[in-house]
């Protein structure tokens, strides 16, 4: 059973805060996907449970012990780096022996476990080739043999496909996923890809500006995003924002135009008035007659789709996809469907669920 | 690109060629002249190869039978240039490690005391050098000889640059592969660096070599003088004719093993000085 907990971790760097006080728990065998800008202090919160920096606070727990304050290597962790860091001057078989003999591994144990990487990931006639003489993939599978042969409790995935071209990467990520699967070996893999996040997490954590916006898996943050960051980072094309009041005595928004969206799931906390940010996915706008106008600016057919940008009377921006091509300039009355209405206070930005005075009595005792 | 601009080329490089070969032919063809000859300014440009001798007997002493013969003269020469090159690129290796890769207080501070250390060359310390190397009674030791030619800020800037530019990630993944300090400098970063030592040690070798003010200073036996403070004294004869003949010999002889280093070494020599793949 390995298990991964992270406590409360932080790190300042100088004057700024990179990462704040984060808790995370994973479960063996479980792939957590840490996704977020580049900024949000993923790459960081990896290095620290890697033992590459010191955190300012908290405590990194893995399988019982406390590994805070080892040396990485102490720490029974294997990493992928984003540009391989392949030792340019030893041959595939040598660089992923390097750690096992540096660990004083025997000589036969260390062929058996390269040998046994090697075909698993179909590097078995590369052996003896240097890391320049073989492709961006092939490189890639190198760096995850070089983890493997350790055989550690917890891999580290810092961005390893980022320097493939889109084909390869899409290959590799499902690679990746098979393989862990196959070797069962918790990991924690950091991405800016959201379609990484998602096809690779059992569960994603949606970093923003150095705090954790939400831990789920990803049809729940597809779903129910936390807020607004969260419901605008995930998801292609992103959510289209408008903003909103709560009125009819929380059961529905009034848009600025004054039209009124009701809303489908039951009704929101707060007094009338209060401000709201609905979110839409591009998605879950259809075209309807006498719907609000969309001023068309732009239309990328995507052949069995197509993506229509346009602009509504306030100057608000919002995309629409719709199946189908033959859509043209000019002006498109849309309505979003409310079934697929997501609220946020405009305020905090948080996602507002329905009022636990709709749920039913027994579920709310639960919460 | 035609065929001309070759042409153009291989004829800029074959007069830069015979610009420089030309004194060391001359030299040789000298060597196997009359001291008298070429004394008279009589020398001829085709070497008289009856005298080849001269180079076989210069060899066993470099005066008729006198003096330290030129073969231990060339060991000694070797001996220092090998230690001076050796000497230098370990201390240098070392130093430029700590400065890249190790945070300590007053690190920048020693970097750039070793960098204004480019100012004080031998020529400008060689009194105090002296006066340290006689209060160690290092004077007439082969330590004595090498020892303060060794520190190098050149070396050391050259290895910053060099580790400079070594991926932070290919350190953090030899951490995590378990290398300590020590067995990172040994399996990783002396390796990717051979290119760059080799070139440096071809030139250090050469700049170790052709050392004369410090020799002719500290050196006063016999058995330690180099090839370059033989070749003066035997210029030197006091009154008596220079054989210029037998100084020619010698000085060819002189020139034959920073010639080979520098032949053996020459494709990591332009690998290290060009390349920058990593």
């Amino acid at each position: 059973m390995t298990q991964l907990v992270i406590e409360n971790l932080a790190k300042d760097f100088g004057k700024g805060t990179v990462l704040s006080s984060v808790d995370l728990k994973i479960a063996d065998r479980e792939m957590l996907v840490i996704v977020g800008a580049s900024g949000c202090g993923k790459s960081t919160l990896l290095r620290l449970v890697a033992g590459l920096e010191t955190p300012s606070a908290g405590r990194v727990v893995l399988d019982g012990r406390d590994i805070t304050h080892l040396d990485p290597a102490e720490r029974d962790i294997a990493m992928v780096f984003q540009n391989y860091a392949l030792y340019p001057h030893m041959n595939v078989f040598e660089n992923m022996a390097y750690g096992l003999k540096v660990r004083r591994v025997p000589k036969a144990e260390i062929a058996r476990r390269v040998d046994e990487a090697a075909a698993l990931l179909n590097l078995a006639g590369l052996l003896g080739r240097r890391p320049r003489e073989l492709s961006g993939g092939q490189r890639q599978r190198v760096a995850m043999g070089r983890a493997i042969v350790r055989e550690p409790k917890l891999f580290l995935f810092d961005e390893p496909l980022s320097n493939l071209d889109a084909k390869l990467r899409v290959q590799m990520r499902a690679e990746i996923r098979r393989l862990q699967r196959r070797l069962g070996v918790t990991s924690l893999y950091v991405t800016h890809d959201q379609v990484e996040a998602m096809t690779l997490g059992d569960r994603l954590v949606v970093m923003n500006r150095g705090h954790v916006a939400q831990i789920a898996t990803p049809m729940e943050i597809f779903e129910r995003p936390a807020d607004t960051y969260v419901a605008g980072f995930i998801g292609a094309p992103a959510m289209n924002f408008l903003a909103a009041a709560l009125s009819h005595g929380g059961s529905a928004a009034t848009l600025a135009d004054g039209r009124v969206i009701p809303f489908a799931d039951g009704r929101r906390d707060g007094s009338d008035g209060r401000h709201l940010t609905l979110g839409i996915r591009p998605e879950h706008v259809r075209p309807m007659p006498n719907g609000m106008r969309l001023m068309v600016e732009l239309v990328e057919p995507l052949g069995s789709e197509t993506l229509v940008h346009g602009r509504l009377s306030d100057e608000t921006a919002l995309t629409v996809k719709l199946s189908g091509g033959g859509f043209g300039a000019g002006v498109l009355d849309i309505m979003p469907e409310t079934a697929f209405l997501h609220v946020f206070d405009a305020e905090t930005g948080l996602r507002m669920a329905p009022s636990a005075a709709d749920v039913p009595a027994a579920l709310a005792g639960a919460e | 690109m035609g065929k001309r601009v070759d042409w153009l080329a291989h004829a800029v490089l074959g007069v830069g060629v015979l610009f420089f070969a030309f004194p060391v032919w001359l030299v040789f063809a000298g060597a196997t002249q009359t001291a008298g000859a070429i004394s008279r300014g009589d020398l001829s440009l085709l070497p008289n190869f009856h005298r080849i001798g001269t180079f076989v007997s210069v060899l066993r002493a470099p005066g008729v039978g006198t003096g330290t013969p030129v073969w231990h003269l060339l060991m000694v020469s070797a001996g220092m240039a090998l230690a001076i090159a050796l000497g230098k690129i370990v201390i240098s290796l070392a130093s430029a490690y700590a400065v890249v890769f190790f945070r300590f207080p007053f690190r920048m501070t020693v970097f750039w005391t070793i960098f204004i250390t480019l100012m004080l060359p031998v020529e400008v310390r060689i009194i105090p050098t002296y006066a340290v190397m006689s209060d160690f009674h290092l004077i007439n030791t082969f330590t004595g000889l090498t020892l303060p030619l060794m520190a190098s800020a050149t070396a050391t800037l050259l290895f910053r640059q060099v580790f400079l530019v070594v991926p932070d990630a290919l350190v953090e993944a030899a951490r995590m592969d378990g290398a300590g300090p020590f067995r990172f400098l040994k399996d990783i970063l002396i390796p990717i660096s051979s290119a760059n030592v080799a070139a440096l040690f071809v030139i250090l070798f050469v700049y170790g070599w052709n050392q004369y003010l410090w020799p002719l200073l500290v050196a006063t036996e016999p058995g330690l003088d180099t090839i370059v403070i033989g070749i003066v004294q035997l210029i030197n004869t006091g009154g008596m004719m220079t054989p210029w003949n037998r100084v020619m010999a010698m000085a060819v002889l002189s020139i034959v093993p920073p010639v080979a280093v520098v032949i053996a070494m020459q494709r990591w020599f332009v690998k290290g000085l060009t390349e920058s793949e990593r």
